[in-house]
Order: C-alpha cells, then structure tokens, then sequence
C-alpha cells in the first residue's frame, strides 16, 4: 500500500502586500489590512506591522499564525537584548536577527515574507529585504506579498533612486521628499489594490524619522 | 532490553502474555513470516513491555486494563506506535530494519498512526458576533460522522471562565479536550485567588498558542474555535484555525458560516444591535445555513454573554420556509441546466 498523503497542510497564505521605502532621513513602511483564506475575506483591518525597536518596523505577509510566531520571538528577543545591554537595537542588527531567526527554521520555515524598515544609527533609512528562509539585503526600497510583482516595476521606475547595478555601490536611498514617497505609496497600493484580488480593504502607512513615528490610514476598494 | 535475531520481509506480531499477581509484565515476541504459513517462525526479536511502555510513555494505557485485555491487536498497536516513533525519533535498531522493508503491513493506511489525519465525529458552523451589551453566538448542535448525522445533542457552546465563552466546529472529540485544557488553565487561574481572573483576550492567545503548537507537531486539534467574552466593559470576539490562524472582529463565523453568514453580517451588523435584533440577525444567518449547509440541524442554542454573566438558551428550532420560487423550480433561466 502507497504511503498516503495528508490531507490538510500546516501552511495557508493569507495574502496581503507589504512596501517599504527608505529616504535620506526618514523611512515608509506600509502594509494592507485584508486577511484572507482561500477566496474568503476573514477580516477587514488587521495589522501586518509590528514595531520590533525604537528604530524598527517588520511588515510580513504570507501564513499569519507563523507571522505572529515571528513577531512574538523576535520582540522577545528585543526585550532580552535591552536588559542585558541597556539599549534598543539598532535597525542593521534586528536586521541580522530576523535573518537568523528565519534560517533557524530553515527545515520547517516561516511562511512569512518580510520586509524590515527603519533608521540606522546615522539616522538614514533602511530597508532589509527577506525570502521565507533568510537571505535578506539592505535595499533603497522593497514590496514583499501578493502585490509585489505589481508594485516592484512601479517603484522601480518612481523612485528616481540610483541602479543598485552600479559601480562604485551607490547608497540606495531615495531621493525624494517624505510627502512625495508617502504619496506614492498611497499610489502603489490603490493600483496593486486593483488587480491584486488579496489587497485591499485599508493600507496602514507607517512613516519614522528624526522627530518620531507617525501612523496614517488610507481606504482602499473593499472588492 | 532486546535482540535483533534476523532480518525479514513482513512482520507479525504475536504476544506472550505472562502475569503475576504483584506484577504485570509481558513481552512482545515479534516473529517474521517470509511467506503465508501458519507455522510460526523464527522469533526476531523480544521486547520486555515494561521498557517498551517506558520508552512510549503509554499514559493513556495503564498496565491493569493492558493487562486484561492483552491481545495480539493492542500489541500491533503498540508496536505500530513504536516503530512509529521511533522512525520519527531515528534512534534505535528498529528504525532501520523497519525502513528498509515495506511499511503496510505494520503500519495501518492512517501512515503514522497516533496523529490526526481526518476528522471523524464533527460540528459544523458557529456564528459570533458583537452586540449592545456583549457577545452573542449561535451553533447548532448536530454532530456528523461524514454524510450522516449521528448525534443532534452536541453542545458546541461552552462557558470558559468568568468572562468568556467558546464556541467549536470541527472535530468534537478535539473539541472536548480543549475542554480539558481550558478546565485546568481556568483552575491554575483560580488557584491563585489574587482577585483577578483570564479574560477573553488571554484565553484566545492561550488557544492560539495551544493549536499552533499542535500544527507544529503535525498533530492538530481539528477545530475552528471562537472566543467571545466581555472582562471590565471590553467586549472581545475572535477566532482561532486549526493551524493557529487568528484574528478578532466584531463579526467572525466558522466553516460554512464564513460563505454564508458572513456577508449577511457584513451588510446588517451595526455597533448598537439590541439583545432581540441581535438574535434575529443571528437567527437569519442560522435560517440560510439551515437551507444550504447540508451538515445542518434544526436544533440550535444562541449563548449570550455580558458583563453580567452568560447564558446559553435551551435548544430551539427555527421556523423554515421552503415554498420560495427558487427552491421549487432552481433552474428556471439557467440554460443548458437540467
């Protein structure tokens, strides 16, 4: 008799799209709010943002039981890092966490697709970047989820941010102002929204800089 | 502890039962048999069945009931959990000599056998939503056993707590031993008598925890939950999947209530639904569910639970309608329908 196959699996995607974009002194870390399962909407406004630091906001799409895990570990491990160095964790070594909490399950992984935004310690924006298993990369900006492969290309040409393809490695930031890279964020997800069936609803926009943290909302279609 | 005697093809169990008055003990003599005769061959090996019940940790066989009712079936059992796990664990001289024979005729279709692969006796939708003064939630009480509908008395609604009320479809077997866990979770809570007590809110990321850590194990509990509650005037409602998806809503339903009841809730639910309009919503979308959920039964109680306390309603039915035009003549304008 053949070795049968299970018949549930531990992994479901419940969709979503999540953008970041790093400035010279300010980053956007933006995400929507659909959850869905199937072809079902579950809920209308859930938060795939989780702030980690001071300096660090995580954006993750994919399989949202293991996104929480995800969250829950990593912000467990933040704790224990500021008891015993009396300090937040900067932005580039949350970035090395995540990547070695990811591969940690390298053989079981997170079904979680990643996107890590903030302010490293000279103030710039940064974008870490991440597969379900951890490779990561400090980017000028980055879409993960659903939406990306409709988002990425529209970045890509708005962004105005020098090719990561040059030599010497130009810094990847762009250089737009913070109203401007809000804006085309806003722009990003009504158009993902449109032809991605797992975005919409809302998108929650995250913006850090110098003076602090700021949270906008926008509607998007709820179709 | 044991020998390994030969190497074979296929493996039958047979079991030599001896017993003391002060002291069970058995052992399993596993004999091989290369081709179909009767005669029983070589024996492979001899595991003393105390080490194996240590190694299992067999805790919901104790030696007594083993003891009485020993036979070659129990011990097949006992030997497929075995070598099960200890194919999982790879230590041990069975895992290789089992590995590199044919499986089946050890190990039963359900491939490792102690972990949840269907469910068998389960529940269909439950309805949650938030009203006025709290929660309210409906579930019928059928329990299916596949196409047939063997129990109509399942209470699929129960109270957890002070402050908190679940409500599971899925597997009810499941179901009662999340019971079981939520007793003791409640009594520890208790036990400290500190004046404070687990409001809905940490019930429902104890059961997220709970199911999300049986997914891990390729185990899972086989239930949708919802966990409604109300603690210090906060109204609470959420959900919890089988692999530990969750999230809360002032709306959430389970299996066929999130197709069918749902967008009924999306239409007509509002922050200040009154205790009857919230149970005529809840009615509607248990009407609907009744019409097109086969697994549906006409028996169901509606629980509502405030900061005052909870109640569950006795089991009622619902008044059905079937002379709608659509149901007496379903393909009319459907061309090329039969």
């Amino acid at each position: 008799m053949p070795k049968e196959h299970a018949n549930w699996s531990p992994y479901d995607n419940n969709g979503g799209t999540c953008v970041a974009i790093a400035g010279a002194d300010y980053c956007v870390i933006a995400a929507d709010t659909r959850m869905s399962t199937g072809y079902s909407i579950l809920t209308r406004d859930y938060s795939k943002i989780c702030k980690l630091a001071d300096k660090s906001y995580m954006a993750s799409s994919g399989f949202q039981a293991d996104v929480k895990a995800l969250q829950k570990v990593l912000s467990s491990r933040h704790l224990i890092y500021q008891h015993q160095h009396n300090k937040q964790m900067s932005c580039p070594a949350m970035a090395q966490l995540l990547s070695n909490t990811l591969y940690y399950k390298r053989f079981f992984p997170y079904y979680a697709f990643n996107v890590l935004g903030g302010l490293d310690s000279e103030g710039k924006g940064c974008v870490f970047t991440y597969d379900a298993v951890g490779s990561y990369e400090r980017v000028g900006y980055s879409a993960q989820g659903s939406g990306a492969t409709l988002i990425t290309p529209f970045l890509d040409n708005q962004l105005k941010s020098p090719s990561p393809l040059l030599l010497p490695a130009k810094d990847a930031v762009t250089p737009l102002s913070e109203a401007e890279a809000v804006d085309l964020v806003k722009t990003c997800f009504s158009s993902a929204t449109e032809r991605d069936i797992y975005t919409g609803d809302s998108v929650e926009i995250i913006i850090l800089n110098a003076n602090g943290v700021r949270r906008e909302t926008e509607q998007l279609r709820k179709d | 502890m044991y020998t390994l005697l030969g190497e074979e093809l296929n493996l039958q169990i047979t079991s030599h039962f001896h017993s003391s008055q002060q002291k069970l003990r058995s052992t399993i003599v596993i004999t091989s048999r290369g081709c179909r005769s009767s005669k029983p061959s070589s024996p492979i090996f001899r595991v003393d069945c105390e080490s194996v019940f240590d190694l299992l940790k067999l805790s919901t066989v104790d030696y007594q009931s083993l003891g009485i009712s020993y036979h070659a079936m129990s011990c097949h059992v006992i030997m497929k959990k075995f070598l099960s796990r200890k194919q999982s664990e790879e230590n041990g001289v069975f895992a290789d000599m089992v590995s590199s024979q044919n499986e089946s005729s050890l190990l039963s279709s359900e491939g490792d056998s102690q972990r949840t692969q269907y469910p068998y006796v389960t529940g269909t939708s439950v309805i949650g939503i938030k009203y006025k003064d709290g929660i309210l939630m409906a579930a019928d009480m059928g329990g299916s056993y596949g196409s047939t509908i063997r129990y109509k008395s399942v209470e699929r609604l129960k109270q957890v707590g002070k402050h908190s009320l679940i409500g599971a479809s899925g597997e009810i077997s499941d179901f009662q031993e999340i019971l079981r866990y939520l007793d003791e979770l409640i009594l520890h809570d208790n036990m400290w008598d500190d004046g404070n007590s687990l409001g809905p809110k940490e019930v429902h990321n104890y059961l997220t925890r709970v199911m999300y850590n049986r997914r891990n194990k390729f185990d899972p509990l086989w239930n949708s939950l919802v966990l409604g509650g109300v603690k210090n005037g906060q109204k609470y409602l959420g959900s919890v999947s089988m692999i530990g998806v969750h999230f809360e809503d002032d709306h959430v339903a389970t299996g066929f209530g999130n197709h069918l009841a749902r967008p009924i809730l999306r239409e007509e639910w509002r922050e200040d639904l009154t205790f009857e309009e919230g149970v005529k919503l809840l009615e509607k979308c248990m009407r609907n569910l009744l019409y097109r959920d086969r697994s549906a039964v006409n028996k169901l109680q509606i629980a509502k639970i405030t900061e005052e306390g909870l109640t569950i309603s006795e089991p009622y039915s619902l008044k059905t309608y079937w002379n709608f035009a659509a149901f007496k003549n379903p393909t009319v304008g459907a061309e090329g329908s039969w």
